[in-house]
């Protein structure tokens, strides 16, 4: 008897393991995201957007569409091994990512040896896509989101002067620093101290000690929201009371959360709020997300759904999955109707507009929308 | 730079030395004694405010009663992580004991990934510490002043057990030679758990005062500060707890004025530690406070 239920139990057990063949092989993606370390936050919004991407769309050419997400770890090094991995072990048709520029600028190379489509939702350095066959982007670039904000600091907060901190372990920071500086200088401004930290970094005392010493009239600070949020509570405690404007790394909630009434008044440019949202695709995104999830959306989680999309379009309009195709068809993305607008790509980067929001009464508050 | 300008910047290098102190002594505590550098120091700092968060935020417990209890907490992992990862290589040539302490900081960093996530969480700041006093244009939390209090206070406590109890007594013969130590019929297993549980202590209340400082906790957050109070505790001289002290100020002053003098080198400020300890390491390899070791 026992014997007979144990055989029983194995058979059980076998046919629930041996699920019917599928009618078709997967595309598979491979999702090269940071899911820890100082950009976790981003990584697993962006993932969020992406489930959600799936759900709505869950084939391609007939054939059902699989995520495989590898972990970038912040990394330089693991976003190059992370592509890698994903091309070699899981052989992906495309890759989505990386989100931040330093690790897409790692991952890049091996993707365009590789000859494999990758798609970053949120890498806005110039440099990622540049001279490069196979690697495109869904968002804007630094050039115009630095020029909105020094035109933002001019104009709207009367800036005349400004100091600027710059995160030099993060490619994006030093990129945009350099590209506001120019556009604030072509203004009239003039950057009074440019200032250095690093990522990780807690203590800021002494650099906001010479910021205080110089009187700028605003500070800007693109980095990222951990150490963006340091950085309020510190100037607040130091007495510092001008304005501090941010780039697109401060949009989380983190940043409030951490920061508190420190981060008050703060004004970023990113990519993308509820509030802002004009297309029919972007206001269904935004019902679902938050029916999902619980909260608002933000960018990295619209851009990583816009990146699925693209990329499954360009897909149905190569008609094919081979690499070359999909990148030529990628590169010919025109008028796309994503969450974060209507965009097109050229020279593989996207054109769309920038959104302006500013941290008030414990959220992120929709201020203005600027065409390219 | 004027006059206030450099107090201002003085108060913020003091109250971030006496932070890499505080941190300092739990590593020169039990190098002291064991000749281990326990690199896992900065993780076990991390868990430790980790504990007083998921006190004060989660249980809704009064700062000091979550401090407290993060402080048992984290001198119980202190003894599991000797009794587990230290005390099998008691024996073993020295370098296996360090390579062993950096996979339990890594092993405690990846745990802290898997069990907290990566996402950061925001700590609190009592009131008491919260409050801003100003003189002229300088202007000092309160924070910052009690951190030297708190720290003066520790290294008082850690000085009389060292210096006045038997305990004390067992672990200052324990660093001098283990296996006669044992022949005396010490419990030399007792004692090292005892170093490692005030250790640990010592790194959850440094950890909560640094993040109720920087008010943000994630699961790597204790590498950098770990880093420095090594370079802190070799500055002062490895093993002895008032160098370790003077060492983080030290650093704290450097790392400070460094910026405020040469701003265009403020990217360079970790660097800096680095630059020092390898200074230290060729000209006074025992450090400023640190006796002459017999070979």
């Amino acid at each position: 008897m026992k014997r007979m239920l144990l055989a029983a139990a194995c058979a059980v057990l076998c046919a629930s393991l041996t699920t019917p063949a599928p009618a078709a092989e997967p595309v598979t993606l491979g999702v090269v995201f940071p899911m820890t370390g100082p950009a976790a936050v981003y990584g697993q919004n962006g993932v969020k957007g992406l489930k959600l991407a799936q759900q709505a769309r869950p084939t391609v050419l007939g054939r059902p569409v699989q995520l495989v997400v590898a972990d970038n770890k912040s990394d330089k090094v693991e976003a190059s091994n992370a592509a890698n991995r994903v091309i070699q072990k899981n052989r992906v048709q495309a890759i989505i990512g990386c989100l931040t520029s330093s690790n897409s600028l790692a991952a890049a190379p091996v993707a365009e040896q590789a000859k494999v489509p990758m798609l970053s939702p949120w890498a806005t350095n110039p440099l990622v896509t540049q001279g490069k066959k196979y690697v495109f982007r869904i968002c804007f670039i630094d050039p115009f989101q630095g020029s909105v904000a020094a035109k933002f600091a001019w104009a709207n907060l009367k800036a005349k002067t400004a100091a600027v901190m710059i995160d030099i372990s993060q490619d994006y920071c030093v990129g945009i620093a350099g590209f506001f500086e120019r556009a604030f200088s072509k203004l009239g401004g003039k950057v009074v101290l440019k200032i250095q930290y690093n990522t990780g970094d807690q203590d800021f005392s002494a650099q906001l000690g010479a910021i205080a010493a110089a009187k700028p009239d605003i500070i800007y600070v693109p980095g990222y929201f951990t150490e963006d949020a340091l950085i309020a509570r510190q100037a607040r405690e130091l007495g510092l009371k001008q304005p501090l404007l941010s780039g697109d790394a401060a949009q989380a909630a983190e940043l409030i959360k951490i920061g508190g009434p420190a981060v008050e008044g703060l004004y970023l440019t990113t990519h993308f709020d509820e509030k802002g949202v004009t297309t029919k695709s972007g206001k269904s995104f935004v019902a679902a997300y938050r029916k999902a999830y619980n909260e608002a959306p933000d960018s990295v989680s619209a851009l990583s759904y816009d990146s699925y999309n693209a990329l499954l379009d360009a897909m149905e309009r190569a008609k094919s999955l081979a690499g070359a195709k999909v990148a030529a068809a990628l590169a010919q993305t025109k008028d796309f109707p994503g969450v974060t607008g209507v965009l097109t790509l050229v020279q593989h980067n996207a054109v769309k507009p920038a959104v302006i929001l500013k941290v008030q009464g414990g959220q992120f508050v929709y201020v203005a929308t600027v065409q390219p | 730079m004027d006059g206030a300008q450099l107090a201002q910047q003085l108060i913020n290098g003091l109250t971030l030395g006496s932070l890499y102190g505080l941190i300092a002594i739990g590593y020169t505590l039990v190098y002291g004694i064991l000749r281990l550098i326990n690199f896992a120091h900065g993780d076990v700092l991390m868990v430790g405010c980790y504990m007083a968060w998921f006190g004060a935020v989660q249980f809704g417990l009064p700062w000091w009663a979550a401090l407290m209890g993060s402080m048992l907490l984290t001198a119980l992992l202190g003894v599991l992580i000797d009794q587990g990862a230290y005390r099998p290589l008691r024996r073993a040539p020295r370098i296996s004991a360090l390579i062993t302490a950096i996979g339990v900081s890594f092993f405690l960093e990846n745990l802290g990934l898997v069990v907290f996530g990566g996402r950061p969480k925001a700590f609190l700041r009592p009131e008491v510490f919260n409050q801003i006093y100003q003189w002229g244009s300088v202007r000092v939390l309160s924070l910052s002043l009690w951190t030297p209090i708190i720290t003066a206070l520790i290294l008082a406590g850690l000085l009389v057990v060292i210096y006045r109890t038997r305990l004390g007594m067992a672990m200052r013969a324990l660093s001098r030679d283990l296996v006669t130590v044992r022949l005396m019929g010490i419990d030399t297993n007792r004692v090292v758990a005892a170093t490692f549980a005030i250790g640990s202590a010592l790194a959850a209340a440094g950890g909560v005062l640094w993040a109720m400082k920087y008010p943000q906790i994630n699961p790597l957050m204790g590498v950098l500060p770990g880093l420095k109070a090594f370079v802190a505790a070799v500055l002062g001289g490895i093993g002895n707890v008032v160098g370790a002290m003077i060492g983080g100020l030290l650093l704290g002053l450097a790392e400070i004025l460094l910026v405020a003098w040469l701003p265009q080198l403020a990217g360079y400020r970790d660097a800096l530690a680095f630059v020092l300890l390898i200074g230290i390491l060729l000209f006074k390899p025992t450090g400023i406070m640190g006796e002459e070791l017999p070979e």
